[in-house]
C-alpha cells in the first residue's frame, strides 16, 4: 500500500543576514535531508528539541513555506511543487493544529465562526454547514449550544478542541499537529491525548504528531522519528525506538524525561550530556552531535552517518550504534537491575 | 530541625475591577534546613503568588495577610528596607525565564558582582569580580572567566539559567526558591540544571523550595511536597508518601493523567474532567468538588481543611474511604 504522505531528502536553508546585499549571507541549516512515511489512519511521532527542525518541517509538508529541496508527496501530489490551484484541493485534505490556542483563534470571532470558516472557504458551508458546525463540537467533547461563544470565554483545553473541530472540519485525510498540547495543565492534557486517539479510531485520519514530551509521544504514535539539529537520527516503530534505544541521542533525551517516581528516580543513572545544541548557522561536521557525544571518535568528524539499519532492527544514524535495552525502563523500580549503559570515557553520570 | 521558613495561615488577596480575587486562601508550608520541598499544581494554583508573598514582591494593592517567618522572624509587614536585606543574601530566588530575569545591556559577571555587593559593601570590586568567576565556574560555565565579560544574549537558556544560579547563591542564602527553574529549558538541558541544583544543595546546604507543574522534575529532586489547588493546598508529605499513597482525589487525578514512559499500553489516560474554577467565582465548600468523582453533596457545603491521613496530609472528607492507591 502506499503511504499517505512519503517524504524524501526534504531540505530548508534559510538565509541569516550578513553582508551586503545578502552577498555573504550565511545559511541556516534548518532541515537537512529529513524522509519518513506516513501511512493512512497512522500516527507519526516526530520528536525533538528546540531548533532540530520539527515544527519547519511541519510547515514544509503542510506547503505553507517553500523548500530548499526535496519531496514530500501527499497521495502521489508534490506539495512542494504543486501549483495554487492543486495545493488548495490538497488542502481540504491536510490540515494543521497549532501549538497555542490562545493565538491561533481569532478573539473576534465567535468559536462557531471560527469552525465554519473552512467550510465557507471551500464552499461547503451553505449546504447543512451550521448542522456540521454544531456535530464538529460535539465530536470534540464540547456543548454545540456554546458555539455563539467567543474563545475567551473558553479554558486553553477548549480552546485546543475548538482548533481541533475546525482541523477536522473538512474531513481532512492527515492532520499536522504541532505541539498540540505542551501549552495547556497537566490535568487537561490528558483529555486532549484521548480525543484525539478517539478521533483517529472513529475517523481513520492520519496524524504527524510534533512534541517534545517522549512520554506523550509514546502514547499516541505508531512510528517515532527523533531529530537532532536538522536530521533525523533515529527513526522506526514505536516500541522498536522505545525499547531498542541506539542512537546516543535517543538514549540521552529518554534517560533525561524525568518520572513521576521519587525511588526510582533517585535510584537511576541519567546520562547527562555536555553543552548545548550547536548553532544551525554552522552546524559540526561530520555527525552533527558529536560535539556533545560520549561515543564520539575521529571518523565522527569526518564522515557522516548514514541513517541506516546497523543490526538494531531500525534505522540509526550512529558510526557506533548499539541497542540499549530499556533505556526508557530505567524508571521502573521492577527493572532496575536492567540498566545497560555505555559507560565509555566522558560520559558523566549522576547517581 | 528548625525550619528555615515557616508560612502559616497565608492569605492573598488582589482588588481587581470585577471584584477581590483571593489567590491564596489560608496555606501552611514548613521548609526544613537543607531540605527541598516541592509544591506542584496547575496554573493559577497560588504557587508562584505564594512565594512571591513570602519574598514581599507583590505589586502595591496586592492584600496579605497570615504569617511568614524566616528563622523565627516575621516578614510579613516588615519594613521594604528590612525585606531588601533579606531578599538575594538569606533567602533568595529564580526564575521560570532566564532570558527575562536577566539586565540584557549589562555584562553577567557585572550583575553577580552588583548582587555581591548590594549585600556586603566591604567586598572590593576587585574581590567580587573574582568571585563572580568563581560562582560562574562552580555552575559550570565553561571558560568562566572569559564568560564573565559576555552579555545574556551570548549565553544560551541553559547557560542563562546557571548564570542565574550562580547569583542566586552568591551570598550563601539559607532558603532558594526555585519557581519552574526548568520549565523554559529542553529536556537534556532541563536535566543539567536539575543535576546543578542537587549539587548546589549538596556543596552550599541550601534549602529548596521548588515550584513546578512537572511531577517529574519534583519526584527527582524534593524531600517533601505540597500540592495546591485553587489557593490552598490540598495535599501535603514526603514525595515517597504523596507519589505512592496520595489520598486528595486532584492530587491522585493528578498522578494518573501523566503518561509514563515506562507505559507500554496504547488506551486512553485518565483525566480529570472539567477545568480549573475561576478564583473570582470559586464552588462552595471544597473547591474541588465540581471535578471530583468522589465528591458527596456535602462536599458542596463543608470545606474540608487539611488534616493528617495515613502518612500524608490531606483535605479531603474522604481521604479515609478512598485508601491507599497503589502507584503504577
Amino acid at each position: 500500500m502506499t503511504p499517505l504522505l512519503a517524504v524524501e531528502d526534504l531540505v530548508k536553508h534559510f538565509p541569516a543576514g550578513g553582508g551586503l546585499f545578502g552577498r555573504h549571507a550565511r545559511q541556516v541549516h534548518a532541515v537537512c535531508g529529513v524522509s519518513f512515511e506516513v501511512g493512512r489512519g497512522e500516527t507519526l511521532g516526530i520528536v525533538g528539541e528546540s531548533g532540530c527542525g520539527k515544527s519547519t518541517t511541519a510547515r514544509l509538508v503542510l506547503g505553507l513555506m517553500p523548500a530548499t529541496s526535496g519531496t514530500a508527496r501527499f497521495d502521489d501530489v508534490d506539495v512542494l511543487t504543486a501549483k495554487p490551484k492543486a495545493l488548495r484541493a490538497l488542502r481540504r485534505r491536510l490540515q494543521m493544529v497549532a501549538q497555542d490556542p490562545y493565538a491561533s483563534l481569532d478573539p473576534q470571532m465567535t468559536v462557531g465562526a471560527s469552525i465554519a470558516e473552512p467550510l465557507r472557504i471551500h464552499g461547503l458551508y451553505r449546504k447543512g454547514g451550521k448542522d456540521r458546525v454544531r456535530e464538529l463540537m460535539t465530536l470534540v467533547e464540547l456543548d454545540p449550544d456554546h458555539v455563539t461563544r467567543y474563545p475567551h470565554q473558553f479554558s486553553g483545553g477548549q480552546r485546543q478542541r475548538v482548533g481541533i473541530a475546525r482541523a477536522l472540519a473538512l474531513q481532512p485525510e492527515l492532520l499536522v499537529l504541532d505541539e498540540p498540547i505542551s501549552s495547556l495543565d497537566v490535568s487537561i492534557q490528558a483529555g486532549v491525548i484521548n480525543l484525539l486517539a478517539d478521533l483517529q479510531e472513529r475517523l481513520g485520519v492520519a496524524y504527524v504528531f510534533i512534541a517534545h514530551d517522549l512520554s506523550v509521544i509514546r502514547l499516541i504514535s505508531h512510528k517515532v522519528v527523533v531529530m537532532y539539529l536538522g536530521k533525523v537520527v533515529e527513526s522506526g516503530l514505536r516500541d522498536d525506538v522505545f525499547d531498542r534505544p541506539s542512537h546516543p541521542y535517543t538514549q540521552a533525551l529518554l534517560s533525561a524525561m524525568p518520572s513521576a517516581n521519587p525511588v526510582a528516580e533517585r535510584a537511576r543513572a541519567r546520562i547527562l550530556l555536555p553543552g548545548d545544541v550547536p548553532s544551525p548557522l554552522d552546524p559540526p561536521s561530520g555527525c552533527r552531535f558529536r560535539t556533545r557525544c560520549w561515543k564520539a571518535q575521529d571518523i565522527c568528524a569526518v564522515e557522516e552517518p548514514a541513517l541506516v539499519d546497523r543490526g538494531q532492527g531500525h534505522p540509526v544514524a550512529c558510526h557506533f550504534a548499539e541497542a540499549a535495552p530499556q533505556v526508557s525502563g530505567l524508571a521502573d523500580p521492577a527493572r532496575q537491575d536492567a540498566p545497560d549503559l555505555p559507560n565509555a570515557a566522558g560520559l558523566p553520570f549522576a547517581p | 530541625m528548625t525550619p528555615v521558613l515557616e508560612i502559616a495561615g497565608l492569605e492573598v488577596t488582589f482588588p481587581t475591577q470585577e471584584g477581590p480575587v483571593a489567590a491564596v486562601r489560608g496555606v501552611d508550608l514548613t521548609l526544613e534546613a537543607r531540605k527541598v520541598l516541592g509544591v506542584v499544581g496547575e496554573s493559577g494554583s497560588g504557587k508562584t503568588v505564594t512565594m512571591l508573598a513570602t519574598l514581599g514582591l507583590l505589586p502595591a494593592g496586592a492584600e496579605v495577610s497570615g504569617s511568614v517567618k524566616y528563622r523565627g522572624r516575621e516578614l510579613v509587614g516588615l519594613a521594604p528596607r528590612e525585606l531588601r536585606k533579606l531578599r538575594g543574601a538569606a533567602v533568595a530566588m529564580i526564575f521560570q525565564d532566564p532570558k527575562t530575569s536577566l539586565n540584557p545591556v549589562q555584562p553577567i559577571g557585572h550583575q553577580i558582582v552588583e548582587g555581591i555587593r548590594i549585600h556586603h559593601p566591604d567586598v572590593g570590586r576587585k574581590e567580587a569580580a573574582k568571585r563572580a568567576v568563581e560562582l560562574l565556574a562552580l555552575v559550570g560555565i565553561p571558560q568562566p572567566d572569559r564568560r564573565a565579560r559576555d552579555y545574556p544574549h551570548q549565553f544560551s537558556g541553559g547557560m542563562c539559567q546557571r548564570a542565574m544560579i550562580a547569583m542566586a547563591v552568591a551570598n550563601d542564602p539559607d532558603v532558594l526558591i526555585a519557581d519552574e527553574p526548568t520549565t523554559a529549558l529542553d529536556v537534556t538541558i532541563q536535566a543539567q540544571i536539575l543535576d546543578l541544583l542537587r549539587d548546589i544543595r549538596e556543596e552550599k546546604g541550601v534549602a529548596i523550595v521548588l515550584i513546578s507543574h512537572d511531577l517529574g522534575v519534583v519526584a527527582g529532586l524534593a524531600d517533601d511536597v505540597a500540592v495546591m489547588y485553587a489557593g490552598r493546598v490540598v495535599e501535603k508529605g514526603s514525595v515517597d508518601a504523596v507519589y505512592t499513597q496520595a489520598r486528595h482525589p486532584y492530587t491522585r487525578g493528578l498522578l494518573a493523567s501523566v503518561p509514563r514512559l515506562t507505559d507500554t499500553r496504547h488506551g486512553p489516560l485518565q483525566s480529570i474532567g472539567g477545568g480549573a474554577p475561576s478564583l473570582l467565582h470559586l464552588p462552595g465548600g471544597c473547591a474541588f468538588h465540581p471535578r471530583c468523582p468522589h465528591a458527596r453533596p456535602n462536599c458542596q457545603v463543608d470545606d474540608p481543611r487539611l488534616r493528617p491521613v495515613a502518612g500524608v496530609e490531606a483535605a479531603c472528607h474522604y481521604a479515609e474511604e478512598l485508601g491507599p492507591v497503589a502507584s503504577k
